[in-house]
């Protein structure tokens, strides 16, 4: 009887999720792949030719600059599941799974571009790890000519993409683990004689990839097209094809935008090559699976790579908590030559003198950090209450969410500054808000979600029969109890927001800058001691928006104890 | 005496009628019943847990998961309210767990039950501080509702949903978790207020001494269902 209106209003709200994410981004494809091909009535471009296709395949090393980027992306995401998988494999249920959770869910909030200046400070030949041995390991009085960390097999930059995905793909294999049957399966494999990762990897992991498949490939889709880490951390001569684009799109040169949007498009291709080529590797992963299962071999010690996952988990942790914490001693440094481990001396100068030029892009950081977050609070509250408690998470229309995942950014987000320059749209506070918000509400609602779906319903109902309204009981009953989860949902869009990079410059049109632009613009040849500060104040940002929602309970309901747990 | 809290007039009450109901799972038949709860009357329904006697509760309060079928009426009075809403039904419900809503204090708990026809707040107030004093819990309003022991939040939540003037009671095996002596004593709070409101109720339970203290009619299901 309830039935026909519960299926009205899912597919209503679906309907209007579909519209808010799905057309910016096809519309962005079409800025890409129309001007591509010459199309851009705005730019004098009214004929359909292949000439900046041309043009783009002319580029000097190009072919390398394609190739580097698809094997990084391949490889990270590898590496990721890899080591996520072996951990969890290894350690799912146990004391020290629970331990290490703790340790990796905040690298979460870290944004991309902090987490690669950490990784940089730690492994450039002056930075910090070379420093702790030298001279008396290495002999080294001077830094070593090493290309490092702009190395040009990509290796830096996959490490500094690895510490953010394993995170991600961690906390992700984490909410679909509850619903594996793990403790009966651990018993089974461990009668019949299985290792531990052997076992899990038999019994559960065909069932935990099918769940985690999309999140996986959000990653190499990622990590294919990364911008900002690349120019962080990734080759320079030539960079990979996602740096050369911004490079291009950046031009002041009118006719450079016709080859960005070529390169964009090469770029929605070498994607679909990624994608054709993991999937390819899902199936011989399948297939080495299937005869591990059938040779009936038991993979009993498998102690050493158990270690070797949990430590490799471990040290992604450490190296960007040590990295920010060297980021914070160079903002503080005073003069800090090659060999010494420590600065002579410590001076707030730097701090002193970068501050005032900080504080603006800081404003904006933050303006825009907390419009996109609420905005998308706002209408997640919307969608979930439209969509009700009944359709649960089964509920398709929550794969749309990693629609704007799916595609690289910098095509879509290309393709939607030229059509937003086309249209006369000047760029601005409001342009760069609406594509932020675009990029933040999957987050924000993959996050409020599952609480929302997990609050008892029978408050709402010994509510309804008070005679309450259903607008009434979202304000009076459920948003109070959610109060926590709304607030770490509004941190989470905030962390996004602050990390966004590409949409920002893009959209931007380089008259926004914010905290992360500002970081990035400084990795070529910058002060370190400045660049110390801005991808500090980066980094530290998102933690901050997380504990001041954490906050929040404590002060709103001090006198009750339930809500403050 | 004290003042009246609004939880023992017998007026606007009315029978409530349960007419060919029947919800269905999957294709399988839970419940078929017909029956009439006249007005402080207490129909029991027995049954083993997954035998869909919460199910009854759920259509009856309006809130059924779309995945059951269901089909028949209920009407209160000669009002028909199957199609109506649950924020319309005015059903009091008591849940196993007391489910006092944890950000108000003991006394909001009861105030947000007490209908908005009921005007100004110090009016409110003295009503929901009689409907606390009524059940030996005088000078609670401004606790937190978790510092409260079991059975003060169950008396707590009788008094709420008492207070809604609800026109009729659903009670999901609410005794079933408080200890043997306190299950007792809240059996009796409870069905002797529900007497005294004039309340039709409905009680769920799988305690055949629930069905026995309700003293009213008892119809087991489920039992034929095992094979």
């Amino acid at each position: 009887m309830a039935r026909p209106t519960e299926v009205r209003r899912t597919s209503g709200g679906n309907a209007l999720l579909a519209f808010i994410l799905g057309l910016p981004v096809l519309a962005g494809i079409a800025g890409t792949v129309l001007p591509a091909f010459g199309y851009l009535p705005a730019l004098g471009g009214s004929r359909v030719t292949l000439a900046h296709i041309a043009e783009l395949a002319g580029q000097p090393h190009i072919l390398r600059s394609v190739l580097t980027g698809l094997a990084a992306g391949l490889l990270t995401t590898a590496g990721a599941i890899s080591i996520v998988g072996a951990f969890v494999a290894g350690f799912a249920g146990t004391r020290l799974f629970a331990r290490i959770q703790h340790l990796v869910s905040p690298l979460l909030a870290v944004p991309h571009a902090a987490a690669a200046f950490a990784l940089a400070f730690l492994v450039a030949p002056s930075g910090f790890l070379l420093r702790l041995i030298s001279p008396e390991l290495t002999g080294f009085t001077r830094p070593p000519d090493w290309p490092l960390p702009n190395d040009p097999f990509a290796l830096t930059m996959i490490a500094g993409l690895l510490v953010k995905e394993v995170p991600f793909l961690f906390l992700v294999t984490l909410a679909a683990l509850p619903q594996l049957p793990l403790i009966r399966a651990r018993r089974l494999a461990a009668a019949l004689g299985y290792g531990r990762i052997a076992g899990f990897a038999v019994c559960l992991w065909p069932a935990l990839y099918r769940q985690i498949r999309l999140p996986v490939f959000a990653v190499l889709v990622y990590s294919v097209s990364v911008v900002d880490v690349a120019m962080i951390l990734g080759p320079k001569l030539p960079p990979t094809l996602p740096v050369r684009i911004a490079q291009w799109t950046g031009s002041p040169e009118l006719g450079a935008r016709f080859l960005a949007s070529a390169g964009a498009f090469l770029q929605i291709g070498v994607v679909v090559a990624a994608m054709a080529i993991w999937i390819v590797l899902e199936r011989i992963g399948k297939a080495v699976l299937e005869r591990l299962i059938f040779s009936g071999r038991r993979l009993a010690r498998d102690g050493a790579l158990r270690a070797a996952a949990a430590l490799v988990m471990t040290a992604c942790t450490a190296a960007i908590f040590a990295g920010l914490g060297l980021l914070s001693i160079w903002s503080f440094a005073g003069l800090w030559p090659f060999p010494d481990a420590l600065p002579g001396s410590l001076t707030s100068k730097t701090w002193m003198r970068t501050l005032p030029q900080l504080r603006t892009s800081f404003g904006t950081t933050i303006a825009l950090a907390l419009c996109a977050a609420l905005l998308s609070l706002l209408f997640t509250i919307l969608l979930l209450y439209r969509n009700g408690t009944a359709a649960g998470q089964r509920n398709p229309g929550y794969r749309l969410l990693y629609l704007p995942l799916l595609v690289p950014e910098i095509s879509f987000v290309f393709g939607l500054q030229v059509l937003m320059l086309s249209a006369g749209l000047l760029p601005g506070f409001a342009s760069v808000l609406a594509v932020h918000f675009i990029f933040v509400l999957p987050y924000v609602l993959l996050s409020l979600s599952a609480p929302w779906q997990a609050l008892d319903p029978r408050f709402e109902r010994i509510a309804a029969g008070f005679g309450k309204s259903a607008l009434s009981i979202l304000f009076t009953v459920r948003l109070p109890l959610l109060l926590r989860p709304c607030l770490t949902a509004l941190a989470v869009g905030f962390a996004v927001s602050v990390s966004l990079y590409l949409p920002t410059l893009l959209i931007g049109s380089g008259r926004l800058t914010t905290i992360t632009t500002e970081a990035v613009a400084l990795s070529s040849g910058g002060d370190r001691r400045v660049i110390g500060i801005y991808a500090l104040v980066q980094g530290l940002l998102p933690f901050l928006a997380f504990f001041i929602a954490s906050l929040g309970p404590q002060l709103l309901f001090r006198n009750r104890r339930l809500m403050r747990t | 005496m004290r003042e009246n809290a609004g939880t023992k007039s017998a007026n606007n009450t009315a029978c409530l009628t349960l007419s060919n109901i029947t919800i269905r799972l999957g294709g399988r038949m839970l419940i078929a019943l017909t029956a009439g709860i006249a007005p402080g009357e207490v129909l029991t329904i027995m049954g083993p847990s997954g035998s869909g006697k919460s199910s009854l509760l759920a259509f009856v309060g309006g809130f059924l998961d779309p995945a059951f079928d269901a089909g028949g009426r209920v009407l209160i009075g000669t009002r028909d309210l199957t199609e109506i809403a649950a924020n319309q039904r005015h059903a009091g419900i008591l849940f196993q767990d007391p489910l006092l809503f944890p950000h108000l204090s003991v006394g909001g708990n009861i105030v947000f039950a007490i209908p908005a026809a009921v005007k100004g707040r110090s009016a409110r107030r003295r009503l929901a501080e009689a409907a606390l004093d009524e059940v030996g819990l005088g000078g609670f309003y401004d606790r937190d509702p978790d510092t409260l022991s079991g059975g003060q939040k169950a008396r707590v939540a009788l008094q709420r949903v008492l207070v809604s003037h609800p026109r009729f009671l659903l009670l999901d095996e609410p005794f079933s978790k408080l200890d043997a002596a306190l299950r007792e004593q809240t059996r009796e709070l409870v069905f002797s207020k529900a007497r005294s409101a004039g309340l039709p109720t409905i009680l769920v339970t799988h305690d055949s001494a629930d069905a026995e203290a309700a003293g009213g009619r008892v119809i087991e299901i489920g039992m034929e269902e095992q094979g």
